[in-house]
């Protein structure tokens, strides 16, 4: 056996293939869909951001939150009909309401979102609006437009956990337990991580170590728990992007923490909050990728599956 | 929505709300009849009229065709195997029972042959034709006396009927040949997932893409437990089987079905042909292949059953199938509450953070 260190943490199991080709098939998806992750995420926690702000008279949170909010939202729909094979028909998205389909789901859950937070962007801007009306009507619309935004939120952060695990790909079905709170925790911390550049006040903070605190803990049960179907999160270019995200992610809470003193530290934690984020969103999402380019990680599961209660007898 | 709608046992046609439906239709490929042959994948090209996969050579045996595409619809597997490799033990008469017992052409015969044969030669003037094969496969023992008195066999390919002469053991080695094709799942994740409706079931309990609707997000691809259905790149909508849901409807045999020389390929009502497949496995395993074993044949499966169900010589995975493939919704319930969890653990955290002291 070697000495090295970088022994993998399973042992090399036999299993027969077809010419070691793929059995399921890795989804067509470019980094798009990892990208959307991130901005949608991030849609969901800075609308939240937005809302708390509204709610504790916190003006910029809540300017900063409305406005990243349309941001995101803007990019997430560049980015989704972007991956279609048929971008010119993505409305067909819009024909049936499917639960079996967390892709039919997310995409009503997007609609809902995006209609209620691009409304509370919008009267973001009812100071730079001359007529009177207008300044007067916008902002009680804005305000019942951004709690709306904040209720659907979660929704928005969380069903891109189930998107993802509802597929034959190994390492995302595995997880899907867990995967729900990585990507609320993401979402929470990215969230933070723009009010922390923002406005670093007290609940930033807090929403910081709670975004951060979900991420964590989902994570490291996703990347320790599930045995062999762990270990495309733990190597390669997943591996890689993970332990960065983690390593960002721990240092984006120190900061928020210990550096509430300084305006510069605060951004700098907030900043790094966001890049730990997309790095998490990659890292899943390079980590499933990988699970359905091996057949080992689909017939060896199976397998013990099919042995186990013969075991047992 | 039935109880069953997303595991176990279901007829699918009457579940998706059709009243009348006909009985289930599907696909039984009997592999050990399967000569590799490939008329089933071009009977398929020819009939749905799907473009080229690529003209490659793979270095898989036979196959270079890889596996099922977007533009592969029917898939021809090859394996080589020594025999050792398929589990069972050499030297008892297992696969090969019954079989001729010598090697598949001989190098004497073919000598023979093409040193026998009238000459063909055409006076005036030009030699006598010269079989090249039996040539290269010979060492003349004239110019090489060291090689013996008569020829030498230098297992160059030689051309004869199997079994005309047994001068040597056959070899401890088997070849698998199998045609794959999508299994039109009793519960298809790909259906499930689609988020347009562009996947659907039909009256004789198949799943079929529409062409028209499908936008070609790619879903289906990653949820299909068996790496079928397939988004075709120039086109970018996602093609699979229909089991010739056309022909079908005309109460024609799907074109594999059709094409198929020996009948590995057989197209009929899914209750039959599950029985016609049990009764042969039995007489198979009565023979002494105890490596036959059927594959999604029963209800009580991961998909609740195949609409194309196969009888396979070694295990699963050595065709490049699932061993056991459990669809992916099963556990979509779960799914959503764990999500509905992590929401609502999302929305208690900005509260608390909000709510918090102002520091
Ligand atoms: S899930 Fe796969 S095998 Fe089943 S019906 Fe869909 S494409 Fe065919």
């Amino acid at each position: 056996m070697s000495r090295r260190g970088d022994r993998p943490m399973v042992p090399k199991a036999q299993f027969r293939s077809y010419y070691g080709r793929p059995i399921v098939r890795p989804a067509p998806w470019t980094h798009d869909i990892a990208a959307y992750l991130f901005t949608g995420g991030l849609a969901a926690g800075s609308s939240l951001l937005a809302a708390g702000g509204q709610l504790t008279r916190r003006p910029k949170l809540r300017r900063a939150g409305r406005v990243t909010a349309l941001g995101a939202l803007a990019a997430s729909g560049y980015f989704l009909v972007a991956d279609l094979g048929r971008p010119e028909r993505f409305h067909h998205m819009l024909r049936v309401a499917k639960p079996t389909s967390p892709m039919s789901m997310g995409t009503w859950i997007l609609t809902a979102f995006g209609a209620a937070a691009g409304a509370a962007a919008v009267a973001e801007a009812a100071s730079l609006v001359p007529s009177r009306l207008v300044r007067r009507v916008l902002p009680p619309i804005g305000a019942a437009a951004g709690l709306g935004a904040a209720v659907v939120a979660p929704a928005l952060a969380t069903y891109t956990a189930v998107l993802l695990s509802d597929t034959a790909t190994p390492s995302w079905h595995v997880a899907y337990p867990e995967l729900p709170f990585v990507f609320a925790g993401s979402a929470l911390a990215s969230g933070a991580g723009i009010g922390l550049i923002a406005d670093p006040a007290p609940p930033t903070r807090r929403m910081a170590v709670l975004g951060a605190a979900l991420e964590l803990y989902g994570a490291h049960r996703i990347e320790t728990t599930k045995g062999l179907l762990s270990e495309p999160y733990a190597t390669g270019r997943a591996g890689k992007l993970l332990k960065a995200g983690r390593t960002l992610t721990a240092a984006g809470v120190v900061g928020a923490v210990l550096g509430r003193r300084s305006r510069v530290v605060s951004a700098l934690s907030g900043l790094s909050l966001l890049t730990a984020s997309a790095m998490t969103r990659f890292g899943i999402y390079e980590g499933g990728m990988a699970s359905a380019r091996d057949p080992k990680y689909t017939v060896l599961p199976q397998r013990e599956r099919l042995t186990e209660p013969a075991d047992g007898q | 929505m039935g109880s069953n709608s997303l595991y176990g046992p279901l007829d699918p046609a009457p579940d998706a709300g059709y009243t009348d439906a006909p009985p289930r239709m599907g696909f039984f490929t009997d592999t050990s009849v399967c000569i590799g042959c490939k008329a089933c994948e071009v009977a398929c090209k020819t009939w749905n009229a799907i473009p080229d996969d690529g003209f490659n050579l793979l270095g898989q045996s036979y196959d270079n065709t890889g596996g099922l595409t977007a533009n592969s619809w029917r898939h021809v597997a090859f394996i080589e195997q020594p025999r050792s490799d398929s589990g069972a033990a050499t030297g008892v008469p297992g696969a090969f029972a019954g079989l001729p017992t010598g090697p598949s052409a001989s190098a004497q015969s073919a000598v023979i042959a093409a040193t026998t044969g009238a000459d063909t030669g055409t006076a005036p003037g030009l030699p006598p034709a010269v079989d090249a094969l039996a040539a290269a496969g010979t060492v003349d023992p004239q110019l090489f006396p060291a090689a013996g008195t008569g020829p030498q066999f230098l297992g160059m390919p030689q051309t004869d009927l199997p079994g005309r002469t047994s001068d040597a053991p056959r070899t401890d080695f088997r070849w698998l040949m199998m045609s794959n094709v999508c299994k039109h799942c009793t519960h298809a994740a790909c259906l499930d997932v689609c988020p347009t409706g562009s996947l659907f079931r039909t009256e004789f309990g198949t799943v079929v893409v529409q062409e028209d609707i499908c936008n070609g997000c790619g879903y289906c691809v990653a949820a299909c437990p068996y790496g079928v259905i397939d988004r075709r790149e120039d086109d970018g909508r996602a093609w699979k089987c229909t089991l010739c849901y056309d022909r079908l409807s005309d109460g024609l045999m799907p074109a594999c079905a059709q094409a198929c020389p020996t009948e590995s390929i057989v197209f009929g009502e899914l209750a039959s042909l599950r029985e016609q497949a049990a009764a042969r496995v039995e007489t198979l395993q009565s023979q002494g292949v105890d490596s036959a074993r059927l594959y999604g044949h029963s209800d009580d499966d991961g998909v609740g059953g195949d609409g194309a169900f196969f009888l396979l010589l070694d295990e699963p995975e050595v065709y490049g199938l699932p061993p056991d493939p459990v669809v992916t919704t099963k556990d979509l319930p779960d799914m959503w509450k764990r999500a509905g969890l992590a929401a609502l653990a999302m929305a208690a955290s900005v509260a608390v953070s909000f709510l918090g002291r102002r520091g």
